[in-house]
Protein backbone atom coordinates (compact mmCIF):
# COMPACT_ATOMS: atom_id res chain seq x y z
CA UNK A 1 0.00 0.00 0.00
CA UNK A 2 1.07 3.53 -0.69
CA UNK A 3 2.17 5.29 2.51
CA UNK A 4 -0.13 8.20 1.75
CA UNK A 5 -3.07 5.82 1.77
CA UNK A 6 -1.94 4.61 5.19
CA UNK A 7 -1.96 8.13 6.50
CA UNK A 8 -5.37 8.94 5.05
CA UNK A 9 -6.74 5.71 6.47
CA UNK A 10 -5.25 6.43 9.89
CA UNK A 11 -6.65 9.97 9.88
CA UNK A 12 -10.08 8.65 8.98
CA UNK A 13 -9.99 6.00 11.67
CA UNK A 14 -8.73 8.39 14.33
CA UNK A 15 -11.19 11.15 13.47
CA UNK A 16 -14.17 8.81 13.29
CA UNK A 17 -13.24 6.84 16.38
CA UNK A 18 -12.50 9.95 18.42
CA UNK A 19 -15.70 11.71 17.53
CA UNK A 20 -17.80 8.61 18.23
CA UNK A 21 -15.89 8.05 21.44
CA UNK A 22 -16.53 11.67 22.40
CA UNK A 23 -20.25 11.31 21.83
CA UNK A 24 -20.43 8.17 23.93
CA UNK A 25 -18.12 9.54 26.61
CA UNK A 26 -20.52 12.45 27.00
CA UNK A 27 -23.33 9.93 27.41
CA UNK A 28 -21.23 7.96 29.90
CA UNK A 29 -20.29 11.06 31.83
CA UNK A 30 -23.94 12.07 32.09
CA UNK A 31 -24.92 8.63 33.33
CA UNK A 32 -22.01 8.53 35.77
CA UNK A 33 -22.81 12.00 37.03
CA UNK A 34 -26.39 10.92 37.54
CA UNK A 35 -25.44 7.74 39.40
CA UNK A 36 -23.02 9.62 41.61
CA UNK A 37 -25.80 12.09 42.42
CA UNK A 38 -28.29 9.23 42.99
CA UNK A 39 -30.19 10.00 39.80
CA UNK A 40 -30.84 7.98 36.62
CA UNK A 41 -29.31 10.04 33.82
CA UNK A 42 -30.38 9.93 30.18
CA UNK A 43 -32.10 6.56 29.74
CA UNK A 44 -35.01 7.32 27.40
CA UNK A 45 -33.57 7.38 23.90
CA UNK A 46 -32.89 3.78 23.04
CA UNK A 47 -31.88 1.02 25.42
CA UNK A 48 -30.13 2.58 28.45
CA UNK A 49 -30.25 5.89 26.57
CA UNK A 50 -27.61 4.61 24.16
CA UNK A 51 -29.06 6.62 21.29
CA UNK A 52 -28.85 9.83 23.30
CA UNK A 53 -25.66 10.97 21.50
CA UNK A 54 -27.51 10.69 18.17
CA UNK A 55 -30.37 12.74 19.52
CA UNK A 56 -27.94 15.30 20.89
CA UNK A 57 -26.05 15.46 17.61
CA UNK A 58 -29.25 15.90 15.63
CA UNK A 59 -30.38 18.59 17.99
CA UNK A 60 -27.11 20.46 17.60
CA UNK A 61 -27.27 20.20 13.82
CA UNK A 62 -30.88 21.27 13.47
CA UNK A 63 -30.90 24.03 16.07
CA UNK A 64 -31.02 27.62 15.00
CA UNK A 65 -27.50 28.92 14.78
CA UNK A 66 -27.79 32.24 16.56
CA UNK A 67 -25.09 34.78 15.74
CA UNK A 68 -25.38 37.80 18.04
CA UNK A 69 -25.51 41.20 16.35
CA UNK A 70 -22.30 42.72 17.66
CA UNK A 71 -19.82 39.91 17.28
CA UNK A 72 -16.64 40.05 15.28
CA UNK A 73 -17.90 37.71 12.57
CA UNK A 74 -14.63 36.35 11.25
CA UNK A 75 -13.10 35.59 14.65
CA UNK A 76 -16.43 34.36 15.97
CA UNK A 77 -16.57 31.68 13.31
CA UNK A 78 -12.85 30.97 13.52
CA UNK A 79 -12.71 30.29 17.27
CA UNK A 80 -14.54 26.95 17.48
CA UNK A 81 -12.72 25.73 14.39
CA UNK A 82 -9.37 26.52 15.99
CA UNK A 83 -10.41 24.69 19.14
CA UNK A 84 -11.37 21.59 17.16
CA UNK A 85 -8.41 21.82 14.82
CA UNK A 86 -5.72 22.08 17.47
CA UNK A 87 -7.03 19.24 19.60
CA UNK A 88 -7.23 16.97 16.59
CA UNK A 89 -3.82 18.12 15.41
CA UNK A 90 -2.38 16.89 18.68
CA UNK A 91 -3.76 13.45 17.89
CA UNK A 92 -1.57 13.08 14.84
CA UNK A 93 1.48 12.05 16.86
CA UNK A 94 -0.27 9.96 19.52
CA UNK A 95 0.40 6.27 18.90
CA UNK A 96 -2.76 4.32 19.58
CA UNK A 97 -1.13 0.95 19.19
CA UNK A 98 2.25 -0.75 19.02
CA UNK A 99 4.41 1.03 16.53
CA UNK A 100 7.80 -0.53 16.00
CA UNK A 101 9.27 2.42 14.15
CA UNK A 102 10.22 0.05 11.35
CA UNK A 103 9.35 1.91 8.12
CA UNK A 104 8.76 -1.38 6.28
CA UNK A 105 5.90 -2.39 8.53
CA UNK A 106 2.41 -2.31 7.05
CA UNK A 107 0.30 -0.31 9.44
CA UNK A 108 1.89 2.05 11.92
CA UNK A 109 -0.92 2.71 14.43
CA UNK A 110 -0.13 6.39 14.41
CA UNK A 111 -0.91 9.08 11.87
CA UNK A 112 2.58 10.54 11.78
CA UNK A 113 4.95 7.68 12.61
CA UNK A 114 8.57 8.16 13.64
CA UNK A 115 8.11 11.85 14.36
CA UNK A 116 11.18 12.62 16.45
CA UNK A 117 9.77 15.83 17.84
CA UNK A 118 6.52 14.14 18.89
CA UNK A 119 6.14 15.62 22.38
CA UNK A 120 7.33 19.02 21.22
CA UNK A 121 4.74 18.94 18.46
CA UNK A 122 2.07 18.00 21.00
CA UNK A 123 2.87 21.01 23.10
CA UNK A 124 3.05 23.28 20.09
CA UNK A 125 -0.38 22.14 18.92
CA UNK A 126 -1.79 22.02 22.42
CA UNK A 127 -0.80 25.55 23.33
CA UNK A 128 -2.50 26.82 20.19
CA UNK A 129 -5.79 25.64 21.71
CA UNK A 130 -5.85 28.70 23.94
CA UNK A 131 -6.40 30.79 20.80
CA UNK A 132 -9.77 29.14 20.30
CA UNK A 133 -10.82 30.16 23.78
CA UNK A 134 -9.42 33.67 23.65
CA UNK A 135 -10.74 34.45 20.18
CA UNK A 136 -14.13 33.02 21.11
CA UNK A 137 -14.31 35.17 24.20
CA UNK A 138 -13.03 38.27 22.44
CA UNK A 139 -15.18 37.94 19.34
CA UNK A 140 -18.36 37.39 21.34
CA UNK A 141 -18.31 41.00 22.54
CA UNK A 142 -19.71 39.90 25.86
CA UNK A 143 -18.18 40.69 29.22
CA UNK A 144 -18.68 37.19 30.62
CA UNK A 145 -17.12 35.61 27.58
CA UNK A 146 -14.24 38.03 27.81
CA UNK A 147 -13.69 37.36 31.51
CA UNK A 148 -13.80 33.63 30.87
CA UNK A 149 -11.32 33.97 28.05
CA UNK A 150 -8.99 36.12 30.15
CA UNK A 151 -9.05 33.64 32.99
CA UNK A 152 -8.52 30.83 30.58
CA UNK A 153 -5.54 32.43 28.91
CA UNK A 154 -3.82 33.04 32.24
CA UNK A 155 -4.68 29.55 33.44
CA UNK A 156 -3.67 27.68 30.32
CA UNK A 157 -0.43 29.58 29.89
CA UNK A 158 0.49 29.06 33.55
CA UNK A 159 -0.27 25.35 33.52
CA UNK A 160 1.65 24.84 30.30
CA UNK A 161 4.85 25.32 32.31
CA UNK A 162 4.45 22.41 34.78
CA UNK A 163 2.95 20.37 31.95
CA UNK A 164 6.18 20.67 30.02
CA UNK A 165 8.54 20.65 33.00
CA UNK A 166 7.08 17.47 34.45
CA UNK A 167 7.65 15.73 31.15
CA UNK A 168 11.28 16.77 30.95
CA UNK A 169 12.17 14.04 33.43
CA UNK A 170 10.51 11.39 31.29
CA UNK A 171 12.21 12.76 28.20
CA UNK A 172 15.58 12.65 29.92
CA UNK A 173 14.99 9.06 31.06
CA UNK A 174 13.97 8.02 27.56
CA UNK A 175 16.42 10.16 25.68
CA UNK A 176 13.86 10.87 22.97
CA UNK A 177 10.92 13.13 22.23
CA UNK A 178 9.37 10.43 20.10
CA UNK A 179 6.27 8.99 21.78
CA UNK A 180 6.84 5.55 20.25
CA UNK A 181 10.35 5.57 21.71
CA UNK A 182 8.89 6.53 25.09
CA UNK A 183 6.67 3.45 25.02
CA UNK A 184 9.45 1.18 23.80
CA UNK A 185 11.70 2.41 26.58
CA UNK A 186 9.12 1.38 29.17
CA UNK A 187 8.37 -2.02 27.68
CA UNK A 188 11.91 -3.32 28.01
CA UNK A 189 11.82 -4.05 31.74
CA UNK A 190 8.34 -5.32 32.53
CA UNK A 191 5.81 -3.79 34.85
CA UNK A 192 8.54 -2.11 36.88
CA UNK A 193 9.75 -0.33 33.77
CA UNK A 194 6.76 1.95 33.64
CA UNK A 195 7.73 5.55 34.12
CA UNK A 196 5.20 6.00 36.89
CA UNK A 197 7.59 4.15 39.25
CA UNK A 198 10.42 6.55 38.52
CA UNK A 199 8.36 9.71 38.09
CA UNK A 200 5.24 9.44 40.27
CA UNK A 201 5.42 13.09 41.18
CA UNK A 202 5.84 14.10 37.55
CA UNK A 203 2.85 11.90 36.71
CA UNK A 204 0.76 13.68 39.32
CA UNK A 205 1.88 17.12 38.17
CA UNK A 206 1.31 16.25 34.55
CA UNK A 207 -2.15 14.86 35.26
CA UNK A 208 -3.19 17.92 37.26
CA UNK A 209 -1.82 20.34 34.69
CA UNK A 210 -3.48 18.38 31.93
CA UNK A 211 -6.83 18.65 33.72
CA UNK A 212 -6.29 22.38 33.90
CA UNK A 213 -5.26 22.51 30.24
CA UNK A 214 -8.42 20.74 29.13
CA UNK A 215 -10.58 23.00 31.33
CA UNK A 216 -11.95 20.11 33.32
CA UNK A 217 -13.15 20.33 36.89
CA UNK A 218 -11.70 21.19 39.36
CA UNK A 219 -10.02 23.67 37.02
CA UNK A 220 -12.93 24.66 34.77
CA UNK A 221 -12.73 28.35 35.59
CA UNK A 222 -13.02 29.58 31.98
CA UNK A 223 -16.60 28.41 31.91
CA UNK A 224 -17.74 28.24 35.51
CA UNK A 225 -21.48 28.67 35.28
CA UNK A 226 -22.00 30.23 38.68
CA UNK A 227 -19.73 33.16 37.97
CA UNK A 228 -19.55 33.63 34.23
CA UNK A 229 -22.88 32.40 32.79
CA UNK A 230 -21.21 30.08 30.30
CA UNK A 231 -17.72 31.50 30.10
CA UNK A 232 -16.09 31.94 26.75
CA UNK A 233 -18.83 30.08 24.89
CA UNK A 234 -21.76 32.03 26.36
CA UNK A 235 -22.67 33.47 22.96
CA UNK A 236 -22.24 30.24 21.04
CA UNK A 237 -25.12 27.99 20.13
CA UNK A 238 -25.91 24.94 18.03
CA UNK A 239 -23.02 23.32 16.20
CA UNK A 240 -20.45 25.98 17.09
CA UNK A 241 -21.06 25.31 20.75
CA UNK A 242 -20.88 21.60 20.06
CA UNK A 243 -17.49 22.11 18.45
CA UNK A 244 -16.15 23.75 21.61
CA UNK A 245 -17.63 20.94 23.62
CA UNK A 246 -16.21 18.22 21.40
CA UNK A 247 -12.83 19.93 21.44
CA UNK A 248 -12.87 19.84 25.22
CA UNK A 249 -13.72 16.16 25.22
CA UNK A 250 -11.15 15.33 22.60
CA UNK A 251 -8.67 17.10 24.83
CA UNK A 252 -9.63 14.79 27.67
CA UNK A 253 -9.08 11.77 25.45
CA UNK A 254 -5.71 13.12 24.27
CA UNK A 255 -4.64 13.79 27.83
CA UNK A 256 -5.61 10.28 28.91
CA UNK A 257 -3.68 8.83 25.97
CA UNK A 258 -0.64 10.87 26.94
CA UNK A 259 -0.73 9.85 30.60
CA UNK A 260 -1.16 6.20 29.61
CA UNK A 261 1.67 6.40 27.07
CA UNK A 262 4.13 8.51 29.03
CA UNK A 263 3.71 7.06 32.50
CA UNK A 264 1.76 3.81 32.35
CA UNK A 265 3.66 1.93 29.69
CA UNK A 266 1.43 2.60 26.70
CA UNK A 267 0.29 -0.72 25.23
CA UNK A 268 2.50 -2.70 27.60
CA UNK A 269 1.08 -5.06 30.16
CA UNK A 270 3.00 -7.92 31.77
CA UNK A 271 2.50 -11.37 30.21
CA UNK A 272 -0.30 -10.49 27.79
CA UNK A 273 1.24 -7.55 25.92
CA UNK A 274 5.01 -7.63 26.08
CA UNK A 275 7.55 -6.34 23.63
CA UNK A 276 8.24 -9.92 22.57
CA UNK A 277 4.72 -11.29 22.50
CA UNK A 278 4.08 -12.49 18.97
CA UNK A 279 1.05 -14.73 19.28
CA UNK A 280 -1.67 -14.19 16.65
CA UNK A 281 -3.67 -11.10 17.42
CA UNK A 282 -1.00 -9.75 19.75
CA UNK A 283 -1.17 -6.39 18.04
CA UNK A 284 -4.86 -6.08 18.73
CA UNK A 285 -4.38 -7.12 22.34
CA UNK A 286 -1.81 -4.35 22.64
CA UNK A 287 -4.20 -1.80 21.17
CA UNK A 288 -6.87 -3.06 23.53
CA UNK A 289 -4.58 -2.78 26.55
CA UNK A 290 -3.79 0.81 25.66
CA UNK A 291 -7.46 1.62 25.13
CA UNK A 292 -8.40 0.04 28.47
CA UNK A 293 -5.77 2.14 30.22
CA UNK A 294 -7.04 5.25 28.48
CA UNK A 295 -10.62 4.41 29.37
CA UNK A 296 -9.66 3.90 32.99
CA UNK A 297 -8.01 7.31 33.08
CA UNK A 298 -11.03 8.95 31.48
CA UNK A 299 -13.26 7.32 34.10
CA UNK A 300 -10.93 8.62 36.79
CA UNK A 301 -11.15 12.13 35.34
CA UNK A 302 -14.94 11.87 35.41
CA UNK A 303 -14.91 10.69 39.03
CA UNK A 304 -12.58 13.53 39.97
CA UNK A 305 -15.04 15.94 38.42
CA UNK A 306 -17.73 15.01 40.94
CA UNK A 307 -15.31 14.73 43.85
CA UNK A 308 -13.37 17.97 44.07
CA UNK A 309 -15.02 21.38 44.06
CA UNK A 310 -13.72 24.08 41.75
CA UNK A 311 -10.65 26.03 42.82
CA UNK A 312 -10.97 29.71 43.50
CA UNK A 313 -9.04 31.69 40.91
CA UNK A 314 -6.25 32.84 43.22
CA UNK A 315 -5.94 29.31 44.63
CA UNK A 316 -5.66 28.01 41.10
CA UNK A 317 -2.85 30.40 40.31
CA UNK A 318 -1.09 29.87 43.63
CA UNK A 319 -1.29 26.10 43.15
CA UNK A 320 0.57 26.27 39.87
CA UNK A 321 3.10 29.01 40.68
CA UNK A 322 3.82 28.05 44.29
CA UNK A 323 3.25 24.33 44.00
CA UNK A 324 3.49 22.62 40.67
CA UNK A 325 6.19 24.65 38.92
CA UNK A 326 8.77 24.50 41.77
CA UNK A 327 8.01 20.81 42.30
CA UNK A 328 8.38 20.03 38.62
CA UNK A 329 11.66 21.96 38.52
CA UNK A 330 13.05 20.14 41.56
CA UNK A 331 11.93 16.85 40.06
CA UNK A 332 13.81 17.71 36.87
CA UNK A 333 16.93 18.48 38.91
CA UNK A 334 16.64 15.06 40.57
CA UNK A 335 16.50 13.33 37.21
CA UNK A 336 19.45 15.36 35.98
CA UNK A 337 21.47 14.41 39.05
CA UNK A 338 20.64 10.74 38.67
CA UNK A 339 21.55 10.84 34.99
CA UNK A 340 24.70 12.89 35.44
CA UNK A 341 26.20 10.76 38.20
CA UNK A 342 24.92 7.54 36.67
CA UNK A 343 23.05 6.60 39.83
CA UNK A 344 20.42 3.87 39.82
CA UNK A 345 17.12 5.13 38.45
CA UNK A 346 15.42 3.41 41.40
CA UNK A 347 16.53 6.40 43.49
CA UNK A 348 13.92 8.50 41.72
CA UNK A 349 10.99 6.86 43.53
CA UNK A 350 12.11 7.74 47.09
CA UNK A 351 13.23 11.13 45.79
CA UNK A 352 9.74 11.80 44.42
CA UNK A 353 8.13 10.74 47.68
CA UNK A 354 10.52 12.95 49.63
CA UNK A 355 9.70 15.89 47.37
CA UNK A 356 5.98 15.31 47.86
CA UNK A 357 6.29 15.12 51.65
CA UNK A 358 8.53 18.17 51.64
CA UNK A 359 6.03 20.14 49.59
CA UNK A 360 3.24 19.15 51.98
CA UNK A 361 5.28 20.27 55.01
CA UNK A 362 6.15 23.57 53.36
CA UNK A 363 2.56 24.27 52.36
CA UNK A 364 1.28 23.35 55.81
CA UNK A 365 3.70 25.87 57.31
CA UNK A 366 2.66 28.47 54.76
CA UNK A 367 -1.01 27.85 55.51
CA UNK A 368 -0.37 28.28 59.21
CA UNK A 369 1.32 31.63 58.62
CA UNK A 370 -1.45 32.76 56.30
CA UNK A 371 -4.20 31.82 58.73
CA UNK A 372 -2.53 33.63 61.63
CA UNK A 373 -2.07 36.69 59.43
CA UNK A 374 -5.65 36.72 58.19
CA UNK A 375 -7.34 35.93 61.48
CA UNK A 376 -5.49 38.30 63.76
CA UNK A 377 -8.00 39.19 66.45
CA UNK A 378 -8.52 42.80 67.41
CA UNK A 379 -6.19 43.53 70.32
CA UNK A 380 -8.96 44.75 72.65
CA UNK A 381 -10.92 41.55 72.29
CA UNK A 382 -7.89 39.44 72.95
CA UNK A 383 -7.16 41.35 76.12
CA UNK A 384 -10.76 41.15 77.31
CA UNK A 385 -11.64 37.67 76.17
CA UNK B 1 -28.03 47.46 72.96
CA UNK B 2 -24.81 46.95 71.06
CA UNK B 3 -23.23 43.54 70.92
CA UNK B 4 -21.06 42.99 73.97
CA UNK B 5 -17.60 41.64 73.62
CA UNK B 6 -18.37 38.58 75.70
CA UNK B 7 -21.17 37.74 73.29
CA UNK B 8 -18.81 37.44 70.37
CA UNK B 9 -17.79 33.88 69.63
CA UNK B 10 -14.62 33.79 67.59
CA UNK B 11 -14.43 30.87 65.22
CA UNK B 12 -10.92 29.91 64.27
CA UNK B 13 -10.19 28.53 60.85
CA UNK B 14 -9.22 24.91 61.43
CA UNK B 15 -5.50 24.52 61.27
CA UNK B 16 -4.17 22.98 58.10
CA UNK B 17 -1.80 20.24 59.12
CA UNK B 18 0.52 18.06 57.14
CA UNK B 19 -2.26 15.67 56.16
CA UNK B 20 -4.53 18.35 54.69
CA UNK B 21 -1.66 20.17 53.04
CA UNK B 22 -0.64 17.07 51.14
CA UNK B 23 -4.07 17.19 49.43
CA UNK B 24 -4.09 13.61 48.18
CA UNK B 25 -5.61 11.99 51.32
CA UNK B 26 -8.45 14.48 51.06
CA UNK B 27 -9.00 13.58 47.44
CA UNK B 28 -9.00 9.89 48.33
CA UNK B 29 -11.67 10.47 50.98
CA UNK B 30 -13.72 12.40 48.45
CA UNK B 31 -13.33 9.67 45.88
CA UNK B 32 -14.57 7.13 48.40
CA UNK B 33 -17.73 9.16 48.88
CA UNK B 34 -18.16 9.49 45.13
CA UNK B 35 -17.69 5.76 44.62
CA UNK B 36 -20.08 4.90 47.43
CA UNK B 37 -22.77 6.94 45.74
CA UNK B 38 -21.87 5.41 42.40
CA UNK B 39 -22.20 1.79 43.53
CA UNK B 40 -24.07 1.64 46.82
CA UNK B 41 -26.65 4.36 47.05
CA UNK B 42 -29.79 3.62 45.04
CA UNK B 43 -31.29 6.17 42.72
CA UNK B 44 -34.03 8.32 44.18
CA UNK B 45 -35.58 9.03 40.79
CA UNK B 46 -39.13 7.84 40.27
CA UNK B 47 -39.63 7.01 36.61
CA UNK B 48 -42.98 8.69 36.44
CA UNK B 49 -45.11 7.40 33.61
CA UNK B 50 -44.13 3.81 34.39
CA UNK B 51 -44.07 4.14 38.17
CA UNK B 52 -46.95 6.06 39.68
CA UNK B 53 -46.35 7.99 42.85
CA UNK B 54 -47.68 6.58 46.11
CA UNK B 55 -49.93 9.41 47.24
CA UNK B 56 -51.07 10.02 50.79
CA UNK B 57 -54.71 9.24 51.60
CA UNK B 58 -55.61 12.89 52.03
CA UNK B 59 -54.21 13.95 48.66
CA UNK B 60 -56.30 16.71 47.08
CA UNK B 61 -56.82 16.08 43.39
CA UNK B 62 -59.78 16.28 41.02
CA UNK B 63 -63.22 16.57 42.66
CA UNK B 64 -66.00 14.07 42.48
CA UNK B 65 -69.68 14.13 43.43
CA UNK B 66 -70.58 11.14 45.55
CA UNK B 67 -73.63 9.00 44.94
CA UNK B 68 -75.89 7.70 47.70
CA UNK B 69 -76.94 4.05 48.13
CA UNK B 70 -79.55 4.41 45.39
CA UNK B 71 -77.09 5.83 42.91
CA UNK B 72 -78.51 9.35 43.08
CA UNK B 73 -76.36 12.41 43.52
CA UNK B 74 -75.83 12.97 47.23
CA UNK B 75 -75.66 16.73 46.92
CA UNK B 76 -78.55 18.71 48.36
CA UNK B 77 -77.61 22.00 46.65
CA UNK B 78 -77.05 23.85 49.91
CA UNK B 79 -74.39 26.13 48.38
CA UNK B 80 -72.05 25.71 51.35
CA UNK B 81 -69.21 24.57 49.12
CA UNK B 82 -69.72 27.41 46.67
CA UNK B 83 -69.72 29.83 49.61
CA UNK B 84 -66.61 28.34 51.15
CA UNK B 85 -64.74 28.23 47.86
CA UNK B 86 -61.98 30.87 47.95
CA UNK B 87 -61.52 30.66 44.19
CA UNK B 88 -65.17 30.99 43.31
CA UNK B 89 -65.00 28.06 40.96
CA UNK B 90 -68.21 26.23 41.91
CA UNK B 91 -71.43 27.12 40.14
CA UNK B 92 -74.65 25.49 41.39
CA UNK B 93 -78.19 25.86 40.11
CA UNK B 94 -80.60 24.32 42.59
CA UNK B 95 -83.96 22.81 41.73
CA UNK B 96 -86.79 21.07 43.51
CA UNK B 97 -85.67 17.54 44.28
CA UNK B 98 -87.63 14.79 42.46
CA UNK B 99 -87.11 12.57 45.49
CA UNK B 100 -89.05 12.75 48.76
CA UNK B 101 -86.05 12.61 51.15
CA UNK B 102 -84.72 16.10 50.40
CA UNK B 103 -85.77 19.55 49.38
CA UNK B 104 -83.36 20.45 46.66
CA UNK B 105 -80.89 18.87 44.35
CA UNK B 106 -78.37 20.41 41.99
CA UNK B 107 -79.83 20.78 38.53
CA UNK B 108 -76.51 22.16 37.45
CA UNK B 109 -73.24 21.67 39.30
CA UNK B 110 -70.12 22.94 37.52
CA UNK B 111 -66.58 23.13 38.89
CA UNK B 112 -64.02 25.05 36.90
CA UNK B 113 -61.04 22.76 37.38
CA UNK B 114 -58.68 25.39 35.98
CA UNK B 115 -59.79 27.98 38.46
CA UNK B 116 -59.81 25.63 41.44
CA UNK B 117 -56.85 25.88 43.79
CA UNK B 118 -57.44 22.40 45.25
CA UNK B 119 -57.63 23.66 48.82
CA UNK B 120 -60.27 21.15 49.89
CA UNK B 121 -62.49 23.74 51.56
CA UNK B 122 -65.57 22.48 49.62
CA UNK B 123 -65.00 19.02 51.03
CA UNK B 124 -64.71 20.51 54.52
CA UNK B 125 -67.84 22.55 54.10
CA UNK B 126 -70.15 19.88 52.67
CA UNK B 127 -72.76 18.82 55.28
CA UNK B 128 -73.78 15.66 53.42
CA UNK B 129 -70.31 14.52 52.31
CA UNK B 130 -71.29 14.83 48.69
CA UNK B 131 -68.18 16.51 47.33
CA UNK B 132 -64.79 14.92 47.79
CA UNK B 133 -61.33 15.36 46.35
CA UNK B 134 -59.78 12.31 44.76
CA UNK B 135 -56.16 11.34 44.16
CA UNK B 136 -56.34 12.06 40.43
CA UNK B 137 -53.47 14.49 39.82
CA UNK B 138 -52.76 14.19 36.10
CA UNK B 139 -55.69 16.24 34.86
CA UNK B 140 -55.47 17.44 31.29
CA UNK B 141 -57.87 18.91 28.78
CA UNK B 142 -58.04 20.12 25.21
CA UNK B 143 -59.82 23.38 25.95
CA UNK B 144 -60.87 25.67 28.76
CA UNK B 145 -64.47 24.59 28.23
CA UNK B 146 -63.43 20.98 28.59
CA UNK B 147 -62.09 21.74 32.03
CA UNK B 148 -65.51 22.88 33.26
CA UNK B 149 -66.66 19.69 34.98
CA UNK B 150 -70.43 19.42 35.17
CA UNK B 151 -72.57 17.22 37.39
CA UNK B 152 -72.45 14.14 35.16
CA UNK B 153 -68.70 14.43 34.69
CA UNK B 154 -68.18 14.75 38.45
CA UNK B 155 -70.43 11.74 39.05
CA UNK B 156 -68.45 9.79 36.49
CA UNK B 157 -65.27 10.67 38.36
CA UNK B 158 -66.98 9.06 41.38
CA UNK B 159 -67.78 5.94 39.38
CA UNK B 160 -64.19 5.79 38.17
CA UNK B 161 -62.49 6.25 41.48
CA UNK B 162 -64.77 4.74 44.11
CA UNK B 163 -63.60 1.19 43.50
CA UNK B 164 -60.03 1.93 42.55
CA UNK B 165 -58.89 1.29 46.11
CA UNK B 166 -57.11 4.60 46.38
CA UNK B 167 -60.20 6.76 46.92
CA UNK B 168 -62.74 5.10 49.15
CA UNK B 169 -65.60 7.34 50.18
CA UNK B 170 -63.96 9.03 53.08
CA UNK B 171 -67.14 9.36 55.13
CA UNK B 172 -70.18 7.10 55.65
CA UNK B 173 -70.62 5.67 52.21
CA UNK B 174 -74.09 5.08 50.82
CA UNK B 175 -76.09 6.91 53.42
CA UNK B 176 -77.16 10.48 53.09
CA UNK B 177 -75.65 12.89 55.56
CA UNK B 178 -77.26 14.22 58.74
CA UNK B 179 -79.22 16.85 56.82
CA UNK B 180 -81.42 14.22 55.18
CA UNK B 181 -82.48 12.77 58.54
CA UNK B 182 -83.52 16.23 59.57
CA UNK B 183 -85.75 16.28 56.46
CA UNK B 184 -87.34 12.95 57.36
CA UNK B 185 -88.11 14.12 60.88
CA UNK B 186 -89.78 17.19 59.47
CA UNK B 187 -92.04 15.09 57.29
Amino acid sequence: MHPLLHTVLAIGVVLGATLTACAYLIWLERRLAAWIQDRMGPNRVGKFGLLQPMADGLKFLLKEDVVPAHVDKALYFLAPSISMFTTFLAFSVVPFGPSSGNPKEEFQWVIAPRLDIGILFLFAAGSLAVYGVILGGWASNNKYSMLGALRSSAQVISYEIPLGLSLMGVILLTGSLNLEQVINHQTTSGLLGWHVWFQPLACLIFFMSALAESNRLPFDLPECEQELVGGYHTEYSAMKFAMFFLAEYTHVITVSFLVAILFFGGWHFPWIAEQASAYPGATFVKVLVLLVKVFGLILFIMLIRWTIPRYRYDQLMSLVWHGLIPLAAVNLVCVVVVKQFALSEAWLLPASLAMFVGAAIVSAQAAKRRVSRLLRRPAAVQAGG
Amino acid sequence: MPIQEHEIHWVEEPEIGFWEASVLPGIATGLRTTLRHLFREPSVTQEYPEVKPDLPANYRGVHRLNRDDQGRVKCVACFLCATACPANCIEIVAAEAPWPDRDKYPEKFVIDELRCIYCGMCEEACPVDAIELTSIYDLTGQSREGMLFDREKLLSVYDETVNSGKDPVRTRSGELGPASTLMEQKE
